[in-house]
């Protein structure tokens, strides 16, 4: 049993998605979504343990060993992103039942389940597999039942943002799979460590420098790294709130994943830095992301549109992390990768909880809530104090890792920007707590504080915040671990 | 140069990955840019089946004479990933319908004009 956690991982979702289609509508069908999420993240964090102590698991797919069969491998860094992406996915849908009951129709609710657990099968195989074209089967599977969670928002704009998204996603996938189809036709395998052996010898010709390419803009499209971003901020604002909390903590996470993947693990070191100054253009990329999206966030009057906004900006410091490089630079990324789903789940809870209870999250609407939704408006003045960066909560020690990167690397400028980079964030959360607690409501009739069980994941999340920001020990240890193993190139 | 006309599947292959790209971005007909993704998608598959074709070979069926055959793993990856394409197109008609249904159009600019209006 123990040692068919990896596959058990992918499958109990996968499996969970029918099955909830035959429970039903309604509470049935969310507690066992809930359940076997639930159950993932406890595989999610058993895996962790087991490879933290007893290193790499290589699981054969049917008993067909690796290169012939499927390999599903799970390393620090995928264990790690499972934990993440097992986690926001449970404590989403904690507070799914409630936060959908207002923005969902009743016959519809048990399909919004069958979506979710797909989407959440579809992630996890992304990070558990070690087959290239499985990579691609599980982005498809995750991106289209995405789209779908996405359509089901509440106005008719979520139509369109989700048709969007599928034009965007599908031009991603197809582009990794171009790539995927060069590094086969180059060298005849698609198992990942296989890949990684055979393309250094391979590695003067164009076609896997084109294969190589083609990977990175299909996944950059995924990340949402700028420019290729256009798709986020319609996405995330019109989904159904508790849809954005989910995806805003996981699905990038994903893609950055890939990104490290392929650019640390299948590609070659050297490969990637002699033919285009890729770190630096990493850099570049991560910068003009942090200040245009942050800008872009302080002119908006939907706030969840602000936080979407802010998430392009949160993926420009993981990817300058990538582009600093080295351990260091790569242990930031991590490091931010899991404190920056802990931040933008709170926020984006606490904004779920406000539309529960007054249906919208413009600025305007949101004057004076601080004192009727006490206990809601300051999960969202935690998150903002998390993702500002403020000293005790967990986005302190993301930028402390980042910035004492660039240090170390004698990057100086870049350490201005990074600290630049968030006095913009302290702008755009400002507003928002400026409207919430210093304004006075337009009404004054009373508003009911966001269902118990929303409030319960909002805290939970308000918790790990705080309790991140003063014991690092487990994001700390486990990300330089994951780390050196990278960059070091240990299989 | 005979390179450039023997291998002249690879340049279908570009002319319509380039043709359904170019589709998709430049028309404004929400079904027209779905049939450009299609056929960006099944110039992706040609690619893929091209590079298991091999000159002289047959199917590869353990048969007595048989020595040379054709590689039919990429066979079964673009199987998978036609399946991935119809139901990418599927879910893409079903949201055209829906928007037809929500906004009354199914042209990019005037949808995203009645959003902005209202």
């Amino acid at each position: 049993m123990l040692s068919h956690l990896p596959i058990l991982q992918v499958i109990l979702p996968l499996l969970g998605a029918p099955a909830c289609l035959i429970l039903g509508r309604g509470k049935l069908a969310w507690l066992f979504a809930l359940l076997v999420s639930t159950l993932s993240f406890c595989i999610a964090a058993t895996l962790l343990y087991t490879v933290y102590h007893h290193g790499v698991i290589s699981y054969a797919l049917g008993g067909w060993q690796a290169p012939w069969g499927i390999e599903y491998r799970i390393d620090l860094l995928n264990a790690w992103l499972l934990v993440i992406v097992s986690g926001s996915s449970t404590i989403s849908l904690l507070a799914a039942q409630s936060s959908i009951s207002s923005e969902i129709a009743l016959d519809k609710q048990g399909l919004f389940y069958v979506a979710w657990l797909l989407c959440l099968a579809g992630l996890l195989g992304i990070l558990a597999t070690g087959d290239a074209f499985n990579v691609f089967v599980f982005l498809e599977i995750s991106s289209l039942s995405t789209y779908t969670l996405i359509s089901l928002g509440p106005n008719r704009q979520s139509l369109w943002a989700a048709f969007r998204y599928l034009i965007m996603g599908t031009i991603g996938a197809t582009f990794i799979l171009i790539g995927i189809g060069f590094m086969y036709i180059m060298t005849g395998t698609l198992n990942m460590a296989d890949l990684a052996e055979r393309l250094p010898s391979a590695s003067e010709s164009p076609t896997v420098f084109a294969a190589y390419a083609f990977i990175l803009v299909g996944i950059s499209l995924k990340l949402a790294l700028f420019p290729l971003h256009l798709w986020l901020p319609n996405a995330y604002s019109q989904a159904p709130s508790i849809v954005t909390t989910f995806l805003a903590a996981s699905a990038t996470k994903v893609a950055l994943y890939l990104l490290i993947r392929f650019t640390y693990t299948i590609f070659p070191s050297e490969f990637s830095q002699f033919i285009i100054p890729l770190a630096d253009i990493f850099v570049a990329l991560g910068i003009v992301a942090v200040f245009s999206a942050s800008i872009a966030a302080i002119y908006q009057e939907e706030i969840k549109r602000a936080i979407a906004y802010s998430s392009i900006a949160q993926i420009g410091y993981m990817v300058i992390g990538l582009g600093i490089g080295g351990v260091l630079g790569l242990q930031a990324t991590l490091i931010h990768v899991f404190n920056h789903a802990l931040m933008k789940a709170t926020l984006f809870m606490a904004l779920a909880g406000i539309a529960v209870r007054i249906g919208a999250t413009t600025l305007t609407s949101m004057q004076g809530l601080g004192r009727k939704m006490p206990w809601t408006s300051f999960g969202f003045v935690a998150g903002g104090l998390s993702l500002i960066g403020v000293p005790l909560t967990a986005g302190f020690i993301s930028k402390w890792y980042l910035v004492s990167a660039a240090a170390l690397a004698g990057r100086w400028p870049l350490v201005f920007l990074i600290l630049l980079g968030s006095l913009l964030a302290i702008i755009y959360i400002w507003r928002v707590v400026e409207a919430l607690y210093f304004k006075s409501a337009a009404d004054n009739s009373p508003v009911k504080e966001a269902p118990l069980t929303m409030l319960i994941a909002l805290w939970l999340l308000i918790l790990g915040n705080v309790y991140f920001g003063i014991d690092t020990r487990l994001p700390v240890s486990i990300s330089y671990e994951a780390a050196a193993a990278l960059v070091e190139g240990r299989p | 140069m005979t390179q450039l006309f023997t291998h002249y599947n690879y340049w279908i292959v570009v002319v319509l990955m380039m043709a359904g790209f170019f589709i998709v971005i430049a028309q404004g007909n929400l079904v027209k840019k779905l049939i450009g993704l299609n056929i960006f998608q099944t110039s992706v598959f040609i690619l893929y089946i091209s590079s298991g074709k091999i000159t002289g070979g047959t199917a590869p069926i353990l048969q007595e004479g048989i020595t040379v055959y054709s590689n039919p793993l990429p066979h079964v990856l673009i199987l998978t990933a036609i399946v991935v394409g119809i139901a990418t197109t599927a879910l893409g008609l079903a949201l055209v319908i829906r928007i037809k249904k929500a906004y009354g159009t199914i042209e990019e600019s005037e949808i995203q004009q009645r959003d902005h209006t209202c």
